[in-house]
């Protein structure tokens, strides 16, 4: 199997987009984020809704943590045995008449497909919403070689016709409100194909009519279609699709190639294993008990759908995640979002904040791992955009511990920073003075004694209104109470020392 | 019955009168409690801001201070959460084999307050007396870590003349999160806001949790904006253990 441990270390001219070259620290993204009122609103009302009505549907499931825990084990088991269950897959797919590829990293799958591509004589495509596609840059890839990707699901379509980047991983325009909506397509959908009707409202059902035209154009003429994949199935090689619209069921049935994408950590051992995830995955994404389509097809069937079908396998950080035993069930993730929906933090900054296709709290473990060594103040920033405050672990329908690998992932940027800086951050040395401090109890009582007086001088009306240095934005909009003149272990001790003195008299 | 108390750091330093209520409670219910003096934190802040190997120390004092005691409790749902939880991590990553077995040995033994008087002590009326309009915020990790559940709602619910109303979207983490207020003090505050504006809702005088650690945050917030508007931001915050432990005699 391909490995990318040695050279994701010198790629410097990478073309993916798991991180976005040149993104700001996570903090000061989230400052731009926040002085957006608009987009505060949207993000409020989308993610109240999906959140909703995802309880709602999980909740009336008597089976639902016994689902959660088949599905954690399912893709804990797929991960250990990775190496075989992929060979089985490729041996699957090449029996049904596939052909597969194999992808070291973003680069190698664009050659693929763009190669691919071309050997049909066809310079445009139509595409299926994808992760993987989205992460590897493949339509600007695929651009660079004078090929036309079309993106066919509608919330991709807003995002490509708005010149714009995804913002969730289900809902990639969630930002976008229905009249941004409007004026996206009234002013862009000519330069793509067929324009946007005289005198568009925003109506949801005007808006869908409008994208329908559009799109059905592009359907009837495509000779080639790119997709990603939620699952394959090493047993039998057969690939699934699960979506809402029908728009890649079009894709996937009435062009006569098809070319695949897929993350190597997709394949689930055997078919009966859709039992599980068909029932997870849907609930916990678009909160509904099924989703509307699910397609699924096994190599090539004579005289029905494509008669030509590529699978192309990616790596792209994978196998380098996969050595950390803590880090590595971020790849168990099927890509629901249910994560982004109930995170405080996403709710409040959206998904650009976080400069990744993969956006929330499996983005803030998932990107960084990925891209590995090339870490950057951008990625180092990610796991510490969140609170611990474990409605994520408790949403995550295949139990991934995200709180467990933030805190892990932190740990590994402070320890690299340690070996790699002669000297330390000042909040190093705030946490190693600590530490002696709290290890001593002689120390602690002065530190105590120390800070309640140092306190008191910089405090009005008994609160400190401003405090110094890096914590000034923690002042800006919260009191601090003074410490205690006594702290509870001089209290006590003085209690004993009366007791005990009453006891000898 | 013996019940050491692990007071946590903040608590020592900034909310004595939540640990002295502790006390007087647990010696109303006929306890004997016992604060060993070697404590001192549980190594949170260290742990998850990535400094676990300066966390390694403050556990094996936690260890050696708790060591044999049958019951330890603690005014703190984050701090608990943290012992029951991440000891073992700390211990293990730095590859201390016989400390994380001495973890393995204490944490059984560590209980959050409202734990420990449902679950161990096995009584949701404390016989206390709070004429006061009381909302609850649960706290992230009390709800999430360590999954108390209504566990503090029980006991509150039985506490005489407190006025207790639901909190809006009670389980919204309050964005303090540690360091986390610090370093994404901008998201930090938004959160703030949204839940300063629930408790504000409720119309509720005082604001209570089972930890100080959230309640300062909250607190902070409400504190500040008392003083250009009095009325958004009356709520007092109060540990829980401080309402439990109030009497006719004595309100803490």
């Amino acid at each position: 199997m391909a490995t990318t441990d040695t050279d994701k270390t010198t790629d410097t001219d990478k073309t993916d987009n798991i991180v976005w070259l040149g993104s700001p620290a996570f903090p000061q993204a989230a400052k731009t984020a926040l002085a957006d009122d608009q987009l505060r609103r949207n993000l409020r009302h989308a993610t109240t809704t999906i959140r909703d009505k995802r309880l709602h549907v999980t909740g009336e499931l008597a089976d639902w943590e016994q689902l959660r825990d088949a599905g954690a084990a399912l893709k804990r088991r797929v991960l250990r045995h990775l190496d075989s269950y992929l060979e089985q897959l490729e041996t699957s797919v090449t029996a049904a008449g596939g052909i597969v590829h194999w992808a070291r990293d973003a680069d190698e799958a664009n050659t693929i497909v763009a190669d691919l591509i071309r050997a049909t004589g066809q310079t445009e495509v139509v595409k299926v919403k994808s992760m993987a596609t989205q992460e590897i840059g493949l339509n600007e890839a695929l651009a660079k070689e004078g090929i036309t990707a079309y993106e066919t699901d509608l919330a991709e379509l807003i995002v490509q016709l708005g010149d714009d980047r995804p913002s969730h991983i289900l809902v990639p325009a969630i930002h976008r409100n229905r009249t941004e909506i409007r004026d996206i397509f009234t002013s862009r959908m000519a330069g793509y194909g067929r324009p946007a009707p005289e005198g568009l409202t925003d109506e949801p059902a005007a808006l869908a009519e409008a994208a329908r035209g559009h799109l059905r154009e592009k359907f009837l003429r495509a000779k080639v279609a790119v997709s990603g994949a939620n699952f394959a199935i090493a047993e039998t090689g057969t690939i699934g699709v699960v979506e809402s619209e029908g728009n890649g069921r079009m894709c996937l049935t009435l062009p006569e190639t098809l070319i695949t994408v897929m993350g190597i950590e997709k394949v689930l051992p055997q078919f009966s294993d859709l039992e599980v995830f068909l029932q997870l995955l849907p609930r916990a994404s678009t909160g509904e008990r099924m989703n509307p389509y699910t397609s699924m097809w096994t190599g090539v069937t004579p005289g029905d759908g494509p008669q030509s079908f590529h699978l192309v396998l990616i790596d792209n950080g994978r196998t380098l995640t996969l050595t950390d035993t803590v880090g590595r069930q971020a790849l168990a993730c099927i890509r629901c979002s249910a994560c982004l929906n109930v995170c405080p933090v996403y709710e409040r900054t959206g998904g650009h904040a976080y400069g990744s296709v993969y956006p929330g709290p499996i983005g803030a473990i998932l990107a960084p791992q990925l891209v590995g060594a090339a870490g950057s103040k951008h990625t180092d920033s990610l796991p510490f955009a969140s609170t611990l405050c474990g409605a994520c672990y408790d949403a995550c329908p295949v139990k991934i511990n995200i709180p467990e690998v933030l805190v892990h992932l932190r740990a590994k940027v402070v320890e690299s920073k340690q070996e790699h800086h002669l000297l330390p951050t000042p909040e190093a040395v705030a946490m190693h003075t600590a530490r002696i401090v709290f290890n001593s109890p002689r120390l602690l009582g002065a530190g105590q004694r120390l800070g309640a007086a140092g306190a008191r001088l910089i405090s009005r009306g008994g609160v400190i209104r401003g405090l110094p240095g890096p914590l000034r934005g923690w002042s800006r909009s919260r009191d601090t109470p003074v410490p205690a003149k006594e702290s509870f272990r001089a209290w006590w001790s003085a209690r004993e020392q009366k007791y005990e003195g009453e006891e000898r008299q | 019955m013996r019940i050491a108390l692990f007071i946590t750091c903040i608590n020592d330093a900034m909310y004595p009168d939540t640990g002295k209520a502790v006390v007087a409670l647990l010696e109303k219910l006929g306890h004997t409690v016992e604060f060993p003096a070697a404590q001192s934190c549980c190594g949170q802040a260290h742990f998850n801001t990535g400094y676990r190997r300066d966390a390694l120390p403050l556990v094996r004092r936690f260890v050696e201070a708790f060591d044999g005691y049958d019951v330890v409790v603690t005014p703190s749902g984050s701090c608990a959460g943290m012992i029951r939880e991440n000891h073992r991590v700390v211990a293990q990553h730095c590859g201390d084999t016989a400390l994380a077995a001495a973890v393995d040995e204490v944490t059984p033994h560590v209980y959050e307050l409202s734990e420990l008087l449902i679950d161990v002590l096995g009584v949701e009326d404390v016989g206390a007396y709070f004429p006061h309009r009381v909302t609850y915020h649960p706290t992230c990790h009390s709800l999430r870590m360590l999954r108390v559940g209504d566990r503090p709602l029980q006991l509150l619910r039985a506490v005489r003349g407190i006025d207790l109303v639901e909190l809006p979207r009670a389980e919204a983490c309050c964005g303090f999160g540690g360091t986390f207020a610090v370093k994404n003090s901008d998201v930090s505050e938004a959160m703030l806001a949204d839940k300063i504006s629930d408790v504000a809702e409720t119309g509720a005088d005082v604001l209570c949790a089972g930890d100080n650690s959230c309640l300062m945050h909250i607190g902070g917030g409400l504190s500040r904006l008392q003083r250009s508007d009095p009325a958004t931001g009356r709520a007092r915050p109060l540990h829980l253990a401080q309402i439990l432990a109030s009497t006719e005699e004595r309100e803490w």
